[in-house]
């Protein structure tokens, strides 16, 4: 069976389960409005659910139920008993055709139409005679009608006979039940709290046995301890990722649930999903699952106009629905957007007025962003029309409700003609984060990895090697490299008092350097211990005006610590975001002077200075782009230290990591040896990494041509002719891999517009619609490529004129003056572009369309908006791919966010 | 957050066999258990009472309000300690000087009260109660719900809830 019919088929048992008891009670109390409106929630989503799943039986009967209740939610209708029994016999049906889609996997054939004209006139509200009527169509739809929650394989049984596969299943009821046994099974969310709790005590009880087995060297105990520990840390670790699952696993239905809206629609949709990969806690997951599936569902609804629409306003006909998801200051961050037709404020404004919301004077104080906000109130819906896909005001109230009861906060920035976009933060509450544990004044804390830049060393006067901590007037800076770093001391922040005899400023210590959105600053700590996993708790409500902490947690060692928030400490300590902006201003700079030399490597067709070396004690030289190479280093072998096991050298001020260019490994014993060590240091905005190499052999500027060996070598592009000698071609990228840093992730927030690498191909993107250019632009930049945007060809070709060079040209079709298609003739008529791959972008990619494009000159054709078919083209037309970028497929979208 | 809210039966470590839930009320009498705080012997609710534990390691919590002592461990939960002390406005304890901690519920969260001295659970009969005296410290009079009379002493019975309400 499917496992999305599966998943149905629980959630829908589970649903009418709690239906059963709701109905009950609102006979016994008409007018209990949260019943009611649980009910009505229950039956729009099981007729939400089976909509996309194609249960057209299903949905028939749940719509028509959906509507009387809708009738009773907003009080147009009273409450019978009549009325009662009748969604109650509905129910029923609804169970039957549950049951049969459970034995056969498809829909009993069967006539629920008496059932609906029944429902359908007690919306209309001629309850009683109608309901009369309906009996016997109900009961011949559900013949198990009496019984309340009558278990599935009786239903199965007895049911519809009519399906032979019913029938067949028959016999062996329990056949289809246990072999459509899934292959989890749902555990109450206590039991795994509960478990983790028991965990936790374990791996402190084996703690404590460990210290005691060490004290008394009784080498008896320590065999099974050991195996007592791994035990327990493999038990730990089980437990904890019984709760935690990726952020994909909520999405995984939505692509199948957007095109089929599509379809329903009329209206073509893209999906985009980032940060799939984002790990949520399981009970979090559970609670957004449905909340984010309304929102996809409303922007697919109401958000993304019809093809036609979308032509008229200037957009690509593709509405486009993006759902990201990423880690921010200690916060997970969802969020859904569409770029459609945005909020209708004036209706909201005035539907707030009529529903009685707020007063003509109240509205008129408020913002527009107070007024959208309206849309989160319980009933409220602008959608004018009632479709079977949504527009009953149901889903955003249950939407900020079910984030509201996680402690978690919803937003929406919506602008008309132009989009909306929902922004959804959860705290981190329960998730598992990896910090570093500090210590300030003899307490120890942890700083959430996350918004962990750098590491240094300060401070101790004897050493000339390390930084130290300068002062202006009273505030701490350190002159990191080129910038001047603000800093906080965590000791004076948080008032902790220092323990006697200790000078502060004598010291050796460390800053943290961290960065909060824009804002790089460091903080000032004494000592560093190592990183470790936590599991996030919430602090005690008495602490929450405490903003320094996050949360708080228990380490392995069973001490309760602090977790701080850098969000909370720039705030505290006012670190401004000015001097950043500029610093980032003069690193986009560096990093464009950077990407010129390295990109001037990727050509294929024109020479390329390539730098030769041996390594790993192998005869066969080994080249890299010249480019890419910040510089080159000779290090005396005993500066190299092992920190955690990988080697590092203390380097302008800071470690860098060192990573052998060899298959074993770096031997620790050579750094006795004497001597020195070169080393090709790769530098990415302000992290660097070395490659140690055996010898630097030359420079030479040959035509690169790359070709892929048979046995293709990790770490290895493939084998090149240079200077008549096979020539192993290094996979920097890879290589960059080794040294444990994520080198490919876009910069963090505050870039736009800047979002560059410091190597990546260079694109032309010749588009006439701002609005494509934002969305294309990040896109591509995140993906490793340096984009220059212009508005129109004519422009594009001015450029050519100023003697701008690209490697590859991407290139919308329908443009005002000059059209996509004469562009291309003229690129392709003569000048130093006319051998430069070009990709055309349009909308309209039918085959014919397609031929005329290549008769024009495109190398390819890519629909209007296919980021993923745009990607693979580019790097198809750039290959090979010596470039950090173009080699690394841009799997890392994630972090583009 | 969901955390595990069944309330578990009192463990009154300090006071011999645990009392049984049956007899929390009876009668005319509520079940309390009594504490010495720098020398002044205050009640709270039985009932509201989880664990009884002996000193724990106590982190601190800095920028916290002054009664609240810091957290501590209990068995994978994060408790966090409030010094009855300092909540009532006395001397602070002298360093060295041992606490005992009455883990109490509030909201899904557990706390601890430091206390010096863990007495006993003992029922304590409705006409012993006094209403707060006028002149009672207001401080005292906020978080606590009346006097008993005792024979030779005075027992000061707390509100969980509103010597929890700090700030």
């Amino acid at each position: 069976m499917d496992d999305l019919l599966a998943d149905f088929l629980t959630e829908t048992h589970e649903g009418l389960i709690a239906l059963d008891a709701a109905l009950l009670r609102l006979e016994r109390a008409p007018d209990d409005r949260p019943t009611l409106s649980e009910i009505f929630r229950l039956v729009h989503t099981i007729k939400g659910t089976c909509g996309f799943l194609g249960l057209a039986r299903l949905e028939k009967v749940a719509h028509a139920a959906e509507n009387v209740l809708g009738r009773y939610r907003d009080g147009t209708l009273a409450v019978t008993q009549d009325g009662i029994s009748l969604i109650l016999r509905a129910l029923d049906a609804i169970r039957a055709i549950v049951a049969g889609l459970e034995a056969s996997g498809a829909e009993p054939p069967g006539d629920d139409a008496a059932l609906i004209a029944a429902l359908d006139a007690a919306a209309e509200g001629e309850a009683p005679a109608a309901a009369r009527a309906a009996p016997p169509a109900a009961e011949d739809a559900a013949p198990e009608a009496g019984g309340a929650a009558a278990p599935a394989p009786e239903a199965a049984a007895s049911g519809p006979a009519p399906s032979p596969a019913a029938a067949a299943a028959g016999p062996t009821a329990a056949g289809p039940a246990a072999g459509g046994a899934p292959q989890t099974i749902r555990v109450s969310v206590d039991v795994l709290e509960d478990l983790m709790m028991l965990v936790s005590e374990l791996v402190l009880t084996r703690n404590q046995l460990l210290q005691l087995a060490r004290a008394q060297g009784d080498s008896a105990l320590t065999v099974p301890l050991q195996r007592l520990s791994h035990i327990t840390s493999d038990l730990q670790e089980g437990v904890m990722k019984t709760r935690m699952q990726p952020i994909g696993n909520a999405w995984a239905k939505l692509p199948r649930l957007v095109r089929d809206l599509g379809l329903e629609l009329g209206k073509k949709i893209a999906l985009e999903m980032r940060g799939a990969e984002t790990e949520l806690d399981r009970q979090v997951l559970e609670l957004i699952r449905d909340p984010l599936t309304h929102m996809v569902r409303n922007s697919a609804d109401h958000g993304i106009e019809t093809p036609e629409e979308r032509r008229a306003a200037g957009k690509p006909e593709t509405g486009r629905i993006t759902l990201s998801a990423c880690h921010e200051g200690g916060q997970i961050v969802l969020e859904i957007g569409d770029d459609g037709r945005g909020l209708p404020v004036e209706r909201i404004r005035a539907k707030a007025l009529a529903q009685g919301l707020a007063t003509e004077a109240e509205l008129a104080q408020m913002s527009e962003r107070e007024v959208l906000r309206f849309i989160f109130r319980p009933g409220f819906s602008t959608a004018s029309r009632v479709t079977a896909v949504s527009g009953r005001g149901v889903g955003m109230d249950v939407v900020r409700a079910n984030v509201e009861r996680i402690g978690g906060t919803i937003d929406l920035r919506s602008r008309e003609g132009q989009g909306t976009t929902f922004t959804i933060k959860i705290p981190l509450t329960l998730a598992i984060v990896s910090a570093l544990i500090v210590e300030a004044a003899g307490e120890r804390f942890a700083i959430p990895q996350i918004g962990v830049v750098e590491l240094v060393r300060v401070g101790a006067g004897t050493d000339h090697q390390a930084p130290r901590v300068e002062r202006i007037k009273d505030a701490p800076v350190l002159r990191l490299r080129d910038r001047l770093l603000p800093l906080v001391s965590l000791a004076d922040l948080l008032r902790l008092e220092r323990p006697r005899g200790t000078d502060a400023a004598a010291e050796e210590r460390f800053v943290v350097v961290t960065q909060v959105g824009a804002r790089v600053f460091g903080i000032i700590v004494d000592r560093v211990f190592d990183t470790e996993e936590i599991v996030v708790k919430p602090v005690a409500p008495i602490l929450r005006h405490v903003t320094m902490f996050s949360g708080n947690t228990i380490l392995g060692d069973g001490s309760v610590i602090m977790i701080l928030d850098p969000n909370g400490i720039a705030r505290a300590t006012g670190v401004a975001g000015d001097g950043a902006g500029e610093e980032s201003g003069s690193a986009g700079a560096a990093e464009d002077a950077a990407g010129l030399a390295a990109t001037a490597a990727l050509r294929s067709d024109a020479k390329t200075a390539m730098l030769l070396f041996r390594a790993g004690g192998e005869a066969t030289p080994k080249a890299v782009p010249l480019g890419l190479v910040a510089r080159l280093e000779d290090i005396p072998r005993e500066r190299i230290e092992l920190s955690g096991g990988v080697p590092v050298v203390q380097y302008r001020g800071r470690l860098m990591p060192l990573v052998p260019l060899s298959a074993g490994g770096w031997p620790a014993e050579t750094a006795h040896g004497g001597g020195r060590q070169a080393v090709l240091v790769f530098n990415d905005r302000d992290r660097a990494m070395g490659l140690m190499v055996d010898e630097i052999l030359d420079v030479v500027e040959e035509p690169l041509r790359i070709e892929r060996g048979p046995a293709q070598r990790p770490g290895y592009l493939g084998s090149a002719v240079l200077q008549g000698r096979v020539t192993d071609v290094i996979d920097t990228a890879w290589w960059l891999r080794q040294a444990g840093e994520d080198w490919f992730a876009a910069p963090p927030a505050g870039a736009e517009g800047g979002a560059r690498h410091a190597v990546g191909p260079r694109l032309l993107l010749v588009e006439d619609s701002a609005f494509f250019q934002h969305l294309v632009v990040p896109a591509l930049a995140a993906a490793g490529y340096a984009v220059t945007a212009v508005g129109s060809p004519l422009q594009a070709l001015k450029l050519r004129e100023a003697g701008a060079m690209f490697e590859a040209i991407v290139s919308d079709i329908e443009m005002p003056e000059m059209d996509g298609f004469a562009f291309a003739q003229a690129v392709r008529g003569g000048g130093p572009w006319a051998r430069l791959p070009m990709i055309a972008l349009t909308a309209r990619a039918d085959p014919a369309d397609a031929a005329r494009g290549r008769a024009a000159g495109f190398t390819d054709y890519v629909g209007k908006y296919d980021r993923e078919a745009l990607l693979a083209s580019l790097r198809e037309c750039l290959a090979p791919p010596v470039a950090l970028a173009a080699a690394d497929p841009p799997g890392e979208e994630g972090h583009a966010a | 957050m969901q955390t595990m809210t069944t309330p578990a039966p009192p463990r009154a470590a300090a006071s011999g066999p645990p009392p049984a839930l049956v007899l929390a009320e009876r009668g005319g009498e509520e079940i309390f258990l009594t504490l010495t705080v720098a020398g002044q012997s205050c009640a709270v609710p039985v009932l509201a009472v989880r664990d009884v534990l002996a000193t724990q390691a106590i982190t601190r919590i800095p920028l916290a309000p002054p009664e609240v002592a810091g957290s501590l461990n209990l068995r994978g939960r994060i408790v966090t300690a409030v010094d009855l002390r300092r909540r009532l406005g006395l001397p602070p304890r002298e360093p060295g000087e041992a606490a005992m901690n009455v883990v109490v519920e509030q909201q899904g969260e557990l706390y601890a009260l430091l206390a010096d001295a863990v007495g006993e659970v003992m029922p304590l009969p409705r006409e012993g109660f006094a209403p707060n005296p006028p002149t009672l410290d207001p401080l005292w009079r906020e978080i606590s719900r009346g006097v008993h009379r005792e024979d030779g002493r005075l027992l000061i019975v707390l509100e969980v809830e509103r010597v929890l309400a700090i700030r």
